[in-house]
Parts: C-alpha cells; structure tokens; sequence
C-alpha cells in the first residue's frame, strides 16, 4: 500500500472512533464528570483553606487526570476486539502502528481534551495562582497524550482478558509517575516564580518519547492478545 | 561451544544439564554467603559514624543491586523469547519476575529498617527508596499479566512486552524521581554511600554481592526446572522421566 | 560469654540489624522452599499420571 492509502486509512479511523464516540454522548461525559467530582471531593475532605488548596492543586488536578484518564483506557480497544472489528483492522495491509495512532489521538480528543476545556474552570475553585493557571493548562496539553499513549500499552496488553481493569492501573500507574512528578512540579515552580522552561521541555520531551515508541509496542502487545 | 548452547537451549538437555549443576551452584552460594557473613558479622569493624547499625548494608546494598539486574535479565529474556521464540528463554523470564521482585521487597525493607536509626523514621521520600518502590510496583505490573493469561506462551509474550517498556522506563524515572527528591528535601540524604568504604568492610560487601548473584542464578533454575516440565507436560521426554520415578 | 553477647547486641541496634538479617533470611530461604515444595507436587503428579496411562 502507498503513502496516500495509508494516511486515507489513518483519517478515516480516527473519524470512525470520534463518530462512534459522540454517538454514545453517556462514555464521552464520564471521565470529565470524574475529573471535575474528584477535583471537588479533595477541599470537602482535606480543607477549604486558600492557601493549602493552592500548594496542593496542582497534584490533585494531575492524579485525577491521571485518574480520569485510566477510567477511560479500557474503551480505546475493548468493544473493537469483542465484535472482531480489531483483527480485521490488523488483517489490513495498513501500518498496525499508524492504526493504533489514529485510535490514542481519538481517544484523547474525546477524554483528554475535555478535561483541558475544564481545567480552569478547576484551577479557580481549588485556588491556583493566577500566575500559575497557564502552566497547569500546558503541563496538562502536553502531558495528557502521553498518559493515553502509554496507557494504549497497558489496554493492549489486557484487551484479552475478562476482568483486566485492575490488573491494569497496576501496569500502567508506575509508568505514569515521571508526567506526574515534572507536571505537577511546573506548576508549583511557577507559583513560587521560579523558571519552568526546563520542565515543559522534559514534557515535550516524554511526548516525543511515547509518540515514537509506544504505538509501536501497542501494536506489538495487540498482536499477542488477538493470537 | 554453540552445540553446548543449542543443547542447552533445548527444554530436555536444559533439564538433565541444570540437575548436575544445581548441588555445586546451591553449596557454593552456601559458602560464599557464610564468609560473606562471617566478614561482614563478625571481622569488619564498626563504623566510626554508624556505629554497628551499617551492618545492614551487607543485605541491603546486594538486595539493591540484584533488584535492578534481575529486572534487565527479565527484559532480556523475554525480549529473546520473544524475537527468536526460544522457549527456555521465556520459561527463564517467567521465572525471574518473582525473584526480582523478592530482592526489591529486601532492599525496600533493610532500607528502611537502616533508615529508622539513621534519620530516625521507617520511612523517608528519599529518592533511591522511591524507585525502588516503584521498581516494586513494576514487578508486579508483570507478575500480574503472568497469573492473569491462561496460555503460559502468550503470558510470556506479553509480559516481555512489559518488561522491555519497563526498562524504557526505569532510567526515566529514576532519573524523575532522584530531581524531585532533590527539590523536594535537598541532597540530605545522601548518608548511604560513604565516599570511600574500607577493605575490611568492602571484601564481605562484594563476597555478599557474589553470593546473591549466585543465590539468584541458583533459586532460577530450580524454579525454571519446574517451570520447564510444567509447560513440556506432553512431551515425550517428560512423560518418559514420569516413567522412571 | 560476653563477646556473644556483645554480637548479638549490635552496639544497641540489635533490632533493626537482626529484623533486616531475619527479613533476609525468611525471604531468601522462602524463595528456595516454594519452588521445591512447587517441583516435588509437580512430580508427584506427573508419576500419577503416567501410572493412569500405563494401566487402562
């Protein structure tokens, strides 16, 4: 197959998942409901005090992001390899890489982009700094695709399983801890005044990483569980 | 030299080969780590900072170590597996997830056991400790997928998968953690490695150190014996060793 | 006598140098026992089976 038929493919996928994902309005609100309900559960059970809201923000917004995002995980390849859809997909002389590319950027379209769309909605209730705000906001653009495309690893390796959903958190969370630690840290760098250069630049970093090799190993890990 | 290794590469001849081998790996693991002790124990002195408290660096310090090697020997084993399809080489994988898991389990505990005279709490974020535990976490993550896929050949391909992404992943972060740590507390703890350690306290050190290796290269092929019958249940050479008994 | 109870003592970190040494202990021997306990089951059934196969 040329160049042309496999970009046709790659579009067409992606337009088939985001259909398939508006269609079923109820699966597109629930990770961003999570997010927003953790976001409001942590100053009823912690304190309503500004201050200590705003040095803990930031890591509470990223966990339930983090959360939020794993909830979603399970949608990207399960009903596809349940009715088959999957192995015929893999069966099509289209690139498995570039498939499961175009099936992670559906996904974070439908999860983690409506999350970015409320996180300064959130930022305002939990009291981040002013100041701050817009680091939160890039820190979670450039760090949400990397938690779906490391995450389509964890799926891919559990799609075949009946009940994969904890043994999947257990696989996928340690992976997390490196977004989590530099996201979380820019933002209350900027609080503090400090330059946060260094830390987006390791984001973009871990987005070029995981966009380069985890669809690789997706595809990999696919393969064995539809054998 | 490679006919050896084909052979070996074979579940049968691995079989027969690790029996002859096992008692003179078990009773040299046994003596290196009895002088290991012994030196450690009893000849090196203590420290002048420390006190006898250091003495759990003896256990801790080729805990850490080996945590770290078995979880390469994994990935490299399953990656073998994987790409070449040796089936010792995954029955090999299979059987080092628990070990490794064990040696990162002692590092954690000994660490923190050292810890409580030393910063006076069981527990400290301190960075080494932090990816220790995560490196726990990711021997379970592929623990996890081994008990969970019914077919032993697709659990070891997955798991390999796991594992090679792990190793990715280990340098990230530690390497994530260790800066966060230090902006978080300062390099304060740094107590651990003493900048220069002396003879007396070095030679057990490292004859401890040989001896978990050993220990390890030891425990894998009973386990992977198991392991290996287990999986070749059918096979011709198998049911005739059943035979035999 | 007093030498031995010097050792045990550890300068007074007895507890925390004899918790981790038997941690390890526990630990290392655990690592031994349940792969032979795993073998000699395995074994037993595998005899079993091929006495089943040899008498129809």
């Amino acid at each position: 197959m040329n160049g042309p038929g496999a970009g046709y493919a790659f579009v067409r996928l992606l337009e088939r998942d985001l259909v398939l994902a508006v269609r079923n309005r109820g699966e597109l609100a629930n990770p961003l409901l999570f997010y927003v309900i953790v976001a409001t559960l942590f100053p009823l059970g912690v304190t309503s005090d500004p201050k200590t809201l705003a040095t803990m923000a930031a890591g509470v917004l990223w966990i339930a992001a983090l959360l939020a995002t794993l909830l979603s995980l399970d949608n990207l390849f399960r009903s596809d390899f349940d009715d088959g859809t999957l192995e015929l997909m893999m069966l099509s002389p289209c690139p498995t890489t570039l498939l499961v590319l175009a099936k992670v950027l559906a996904h974070w379209l439908v999860t983690g982009l409506p999350l970015l769309v409320a996180t300064p909605l959130l930022a305002v209730l939990m009291a981040v700094p002013e100041a701050a705000r817009w680091t939160l906001w890039l820190t979670l653009l450039l760090g949400t695709p990397v938690l779906s495309l490391v995450g389509g690893i964890g799926v891919a390796l559990t799609v075949g399983l009946r009940r994969g959903g904890a043994l999947l958190s257990l696989l996928v969370l340690p992976l997390y801890v490196p977004v989590l630690i530099f996201g979380a840290n820019a933002v209350g760098a900027t609080a503090a005044g400090l330059p946060v250069t260094g830390q987006l630049l390791m984001l973009c970093a871990f987005l070029v990483l995981a966009l380069s090799l985890a669809p690789v190993a997706t595809a990999a890990a696919l393969r064995i569980s539809i054998d | 030299m490679w006919t050896f290794l084909h052979k070996l590469g074979s579940p049968r001849h691995f079989y027969r080969i690790s029996g002859g081998m096992l008692p003179w790996l078990a009773w040299t693991t046994a003596l290196l780590m009895a002088a290991g002790l012994y030196g450690g124990l009893v000849l090196a002195p203590p420290d002048y900072q420390q006190g006898e408290s250091y003495r759990i660096i003896f256990i801790h310090v080729p805990s850490a170590w080996m945590s770290l090697f078995v979880y390469v020997i994994m990935a490299a084993a399953g990656a073998v597996g994987l790409v070449w399809r040796i089936k010792l080489a995954d029955v090999m994988a299979a059987a080092s997830a628990p070990l490794g898991a064990s040696f990162t389990f002692l590092a954690l505990v000994t660490g923190s056991l050292w810890g409580k005279p030393m910063w006076g709490t069981y527990w400290v974020w301190d960075a080494r400790l932090t990816s220790e535990l995560v490196l726990l976490f990711l021997y379970f993550g592929v623990m996890g997928l081994h008990a969970a896929i019914e077919d032993k050949r697709t659990a070891s391909r997955a798991a390999a998968v796991l594992a090679l992404v792990g190793v990715v992943n280990i340098p990230i972060i530690h390497y994530s953690v260790e800066w966060w740590s230090t902006l978080h507390q300062g390099p304060t703890v740094t107590k651990f490695d003493a900048p220069s350690i002396h003879l007396s306290m070095l030679v057990p050190l490292l004859l401890m150190a040989l001896a978990f290796k050993l220990y390890y290269v030891t425990v894998l092929l009973m386990r992977a014996r198991s392991e290996v019958l287990e999986r070749e249940r059918s096979s011709a050479w198998v049911r005739e060793l059943a035979r035999g008994t | 006598m007093d030498a031995l109870r010097e050792f045990f003592h550890m300068g007074g970190y007895a507890f925390y140098v004899w918790s981790a040494y038997g941690v390890a202990l526990v630990v290392l021997v655990a690592n031994v026992v349940v792969p032979m306990m795993r073998a000699r089951d395995l074994r037993a059934r595998l005899a079993r089976q091929a006495r089943l196969e040899r008498s129809p």
